[in-house]
Parts: C-alpha cells; structure tokens; sequence
C-alpha cells in the first residue's frame, strides 16, 4: 500500500493539518517509508494470535453513576477567545 | 419480516407499483446520572456548559472512564430486544470537526459493537403483528448543541449534552410503509421505556430517529437509499418517508436515478431537501481509541441483569388476553405505556376485566386525551376507577350515573362510594318508583301514546322521558320492561 499526492492533501485537509506545498512531497516520501515498513509486518501470520491491547494483563477500568465534576460553566469557558452567558461563542458554522 | 408484505402497501406510479423499503436509526439517550466517559450530570435543560467536566470539554490530558451505569443499561437493552450480547467490545474515535465536537472525534463503537443481531415485534392494526430486526446497538457520545440563532455572525456552543451516553439502535431494512415505520418506533419506545434504559422524550430529544428509505419493484433488488435526518415526531416520520418514497418514484420514472445521499427533513413545509454537506463528510477514519481496552463483560453480569428484566410489553401483552380475555387490540392499547399497564390491572382486579378495559380505554383515556394530560396525571386513580366499575358491575349505579359519577370525582376529587350515598346516585331498580315515574309521563303526553301504539318505535323517547324523571337513576332495562307493558307494546322479536 502507498499514498499519492492527492491522498495527502486530502488527509491533511480531513484533519485540518496544514502543509506547506514545499512539504508535500516529502511528506508523500515519508509516509510511504512507513507504510512499506508496516507491509513488511504483514508478512508475519498473526490469524491465531489475539490483539495486543496493554502490554499489563488489565481490564478496562469503570466508574459508578454518581455525578463527580461539572457545575462550573466559567472553569471550562476560561480559554475560549470568545464567550457570552457561558456559552463558547463560535464563527458562525450552520450549514 | 415474517408477514408477507401485502399490495396495498404498494405505492401506485405512473409506470406501475412500487415497494418502499425502510429503515431506522435510533438515537436512545441512556437514562444515567452521569455522563458515558465523565463524571458530569445528565439532567435536560441546565444552564449552558454547568454540566461539562474537563474530559466532555476536551482538555489536554483528560482521560475517559466508562460509566458501568451505561454499559449495564445497553445490556439491559440487548436483553430486552432479544439480541445477542457481545462478550467483548471495542470504542473506536469517529473523526470529524465541528465546535460542538471539541476533542475533533466521538467516541463510539464500530466493527465490534455492546449488542448484535435482535428483533422487535411490532402491532398493526387489527390485532396483527410482524417482526423486524435489529442488526446491532452501540454504544456511543452525544455532541453539545449549537444555537445558530442567536447573533447575526456567531454561533453559540452549549457542552452539557456532549458525552452523554447514547444507544445507536439499528434497524433492517425491514418495513414497507410509514405505518409500519411508526409502528417500530412506537414499539421500541415502549421497550426502552418498560426497560427504564430510555425516557423516550421526543421532544427533549431523548430518542431521535434517521430513516433510510428507499424504492423498487416489488421483489426486485434494493434500490438507492436516502438518509432523512432530524425527524423527531412520529407524525413526521410518516410525513418524511410519504414524501421521500413519492420523491423518489417520480425520479426513477422520469428515467433518472436517485442519489445516495443525507437529507434533511423540513417540517414546516413537509418535505425534505438536500444536505449541503461536502463529499469527503462521511470520511471518519474510524480506529480504536487509544485510551480505553476493549470492553469484556462477564456472563455472571448479563445472567444478573436478563434476571432483573421487567415483565416486557409482549409478554404482558398475551397475559392480558389469556388473563383478562381481552381483544388483541384493546390489550395493545394498555401495554404500550407501562404506567396504564399498572393502571389497568389495580382497576380490573377482582373486577369485570372487559368493562374496565372499555372503561379505561374509552372514558379514562378520552378524558386524558382531551386535556393533554398522561395517565399519570390522571386526577382520578385506578382504585377509584374500580370502585365505579364494581358498582356499575352490581347494578348499584347505571352506566350512564358511572360516566356522571366520574365526571365529579374528576373535577371535584373524593370517594365515588361516599359520592354515590351523598348525591343520592344509586340506581332505582325498585319497580314501583319507576312505574310512577312511567305514570306521570304517560299522563303528561297522552297524544304520543296514542302515536307510540302506531308506531312502536317511539318507545325509545318514553324511555327517554322516564330517565329525565327519575334523574338519570332507573335502570334502563326495568325501564322498558314496564313501559312496555304499560302501552302494551310487543316484545320485540
């Protein structure tokens, strides 16, 4: 598997990465490099072996119902540039 | 489906029938205290952003923690739609980009979602049922809300709903027209409900449909489907999908071809237009969330939860029928809300089931409707309601006194046996009262009892007359019988 031009600057522009056009190119090269080395792992035949999901044997965590955090609106609006009545104030964005 | 699908559900075209082919994708909001991955509260309209922690509003560092809470509830849902239980699940980011999304992903669940493959059995009308099947239900975050009405340049981001867990419920594509459409989600609602894992509110939102819908000849392949988006009543539903099959006929016959692609429903003018979203929208790249290990759950826990399960709508309802020897229709009527359910059975108890039935679903519910209150508003309670019965049961009061009698114990409160001494409601069954009572109306009309001998059917206004005089107490059957007699009508054959 390899990635042209045009599917860099389709995935930069899906994840609002911005790259320089001088970038492009070397970027197309890099990425490649590293999908060659994923194909080589590929090789290898993992069917019976299950995924690796922690390199501890360890469940996923859980947390019981009880409300902990929130009620206070002026904490989590602090670092917005902008806000009005506690609401994050945004460029207009309806479609 | 295991009903055949009928030809009057076809869709008549200018070139011939046409088969719709739909189906839904519910949004369930899980009734929780806290959030799915935070510990911010849940309840609907709170200020702006006073029910948001640092992990709904995406700051650096801040990592999820499922709510087992959750987790039991999809369970408890799987359970209930007789789906299998996954034993191990994965959360996968969703990515995508808008300011009520502020981490830039959703976490959700989807090569290996909580629920696999269930059913739902729905009732249409006239006591029938079909099956319709469910391909999954996972686990997932809802986004914050934006108000884009609120200044001419700026939109305005409220996070208290964003992380809130929600069920994606999806359908097969398995009905064939908006009724059973609306049968679906009028059926999967009062499971979620019955279930206490869903509040069902429409109108705030807790459950929201997408329909997909589209057309062919009967039997033939499927066709293009459209996805109708933010159609959030019943009513509209069926609008949605009447428009959109109609929409689409006309543009096959008209030699195109439809479009796959997301629509939106637009209520006021009851149809639905097309979404200005860019191509590359539906471009997630979904991959397993770093953050949190698969989901295993142990059987222990879900032989726990299937034993919790409430007496579920289906079962209720053939208990009704076996039970109580109620139609299947009048039984679907009572199942659909747990709360009438309860209801019914404290009413029909020791009682005249079929007359409480009649009762609740003509007298109770006509009242209800008429003012727009639920049956758990009702002013008027079930124990009440079968002391009412019990009375008309034993002929202490006439149907006609019952209905008066609730009436005043509606507006007015009280205990319909204490009602009935004090305002002097019983029924007159003592044959000599209403034998006065028939002597006075003959006296007072002696012209209509020379036309009633003529023409017997003016009986029926002597009866009439006679329940004015007696104040609405005779009893209409000892009624006729005297009057009868008295102008020496004939039986009637």
């Amino acid at each position: 598997m390899s990635v042209d031009r045009e599917t860099v600057l389709r995935v930069a522009r899906l994840a609002r990465i911005a790259l320089e056009e001088d970038r492009v190119d070397p970027m197309v090269t890099e990425l490649n490099t590293i999908l060659g080395w994923v194909e080589q792992l590929q090789e290898v035949d993992v069917r019976e072996v299950a995924p690796l999901t922690s390199v501890v044997a360890q469940r996923l965590k859980m947390r019981d119902d009880e409300v902990t955090a929130g009620g206070d609106a002026a904490a989590v609006t602090a670092n917005a540039p902008l806000v009005e009545d506690h609401f994050y104030v945004v460029p207009k964005v309806v479609e | 489906m295991n009903a055949p699908v009928k030809s009057s559900k076809y869709i008549r075209g200018e070139s011939g029938d046409w088969e719709v082919v739909i189906g839904l994708e519910v949004h369930a909001q899980v009734v929780s205290k806290a959030k799915l991955f935070s510990g911010a509260a849940t309840d609907f309209g709170a200020p702006p952003n006073s029910q948001v922690s640092f992990v709904d509003a995406a700051m650096p560092g801040m990592l999820p923690v499922i709510n087992r809470r959750c987790v039991e509830q999809a369970i408890r849902t799987g359970l209930g739609l007789r789906a299998k239980i996954n034993p191990v699940s994965v959360f996968d980011r969703k990515n995508y980009f808008y300011p009520d999304l502020p981490s830039g992903y959703q976490i959700s669940q989807y090569k290996q979602p909580i629920v696999g493959e269930g059913e739902v059995i729905i009732d249409l009308p006239g006591g029938e049922t079909a099956t319709v099947g469910i391909e999954r239900l996972h686990l997932e975050q809802d986004a914050g809300k934006s108000l884009h009405d609120q200044h001419a340049d700026y939109s305005y981001v409220d996070l208290n709903r964003a992380g809130v867990a929600l069920m994606e419920i999806v359908s097969r594509p398995d009905m064939r027209c908006a009724d059973e459409a609306v049968a679906y989600l009028k059926k999967l609602r009062a499971i979620l409900r019955y279930l206490g894992t869903c509040d069902g509110n429409m109108e705030e939102g807790s459950l929201r449909a997408d329909v997909n819908v589209s057309v062919r000849r009967p039997g033939a392949d499927l066709g293009t489907r459209c996805e109708i988006k933010n159609v959030n009543s019943l009513r509209f539903i069926a609008q949605a999908i009447e428009y959109e099959a109609r929409r689409q006929i006309e543009i096959v016959e008209g030699g195109g071809t439809v479009k796959q692609e997301t629509r939106l429903f637009d209520s006021r003018a009851g149809e639905t237009r097309s979404m200005r979203s860019k191509e590359e929208a539906h471009d997630y790249r979904y991959f397993p969330d770093p953050d949190l290990l698969p989901l295993e759950l142990d059987a222990a826990w879900i032989k726990a939860i299937a034993a919790s399960l409430p007496e579920l709508p289906d079962e209720k309802k053939a208990r009704f029928i076996k039970d109580y020897g109620l139609s299947a229709y009048d039984a679907g009527v009572i199942v659909a809300e747990r709360e009438l359910a309860d209801y019914y059975e404290v009413m029909a108890r020791g009682a005249d089931a079929k007359l409480a039935a009649n009762w609740l679903n003509n007298e109770i519910l006509g009242r209800l409707n008429k003012q727009g209150l639920s049956i758990g508003d009702c002013p008027v309670s079930a124990e009440a309601n079968h002391a009412i019965i019990a009375m008309t049961s034993d002929g202490t009061i006439s149907g006609k006194i019952a209905k008066d009698l609730l009436d005043i114990v509606w507006a007015e409160g009280g205990d319909p046996r204490t009602v009935v001494e004090a305002r002097g409601l019983r029924q007159v069954t003592d044959t000599r009262a209403i034998e006065e009572a028939v002597e006075r109306v003959i006296a007072a009309n002696p012209d209509k009892v020379a036309q009633a001998k003529a023409k017997p059917k003016l009986a029926g206004w002597f009866v009439g007359q006679v329940m004015k005089e007696t104040g609405g107490k005779a009893n209409p059957q000892a009624v006729n019988a005297v009057l009868k007699a008295r102008l020496e009508l004939p039986e009637e054959g």
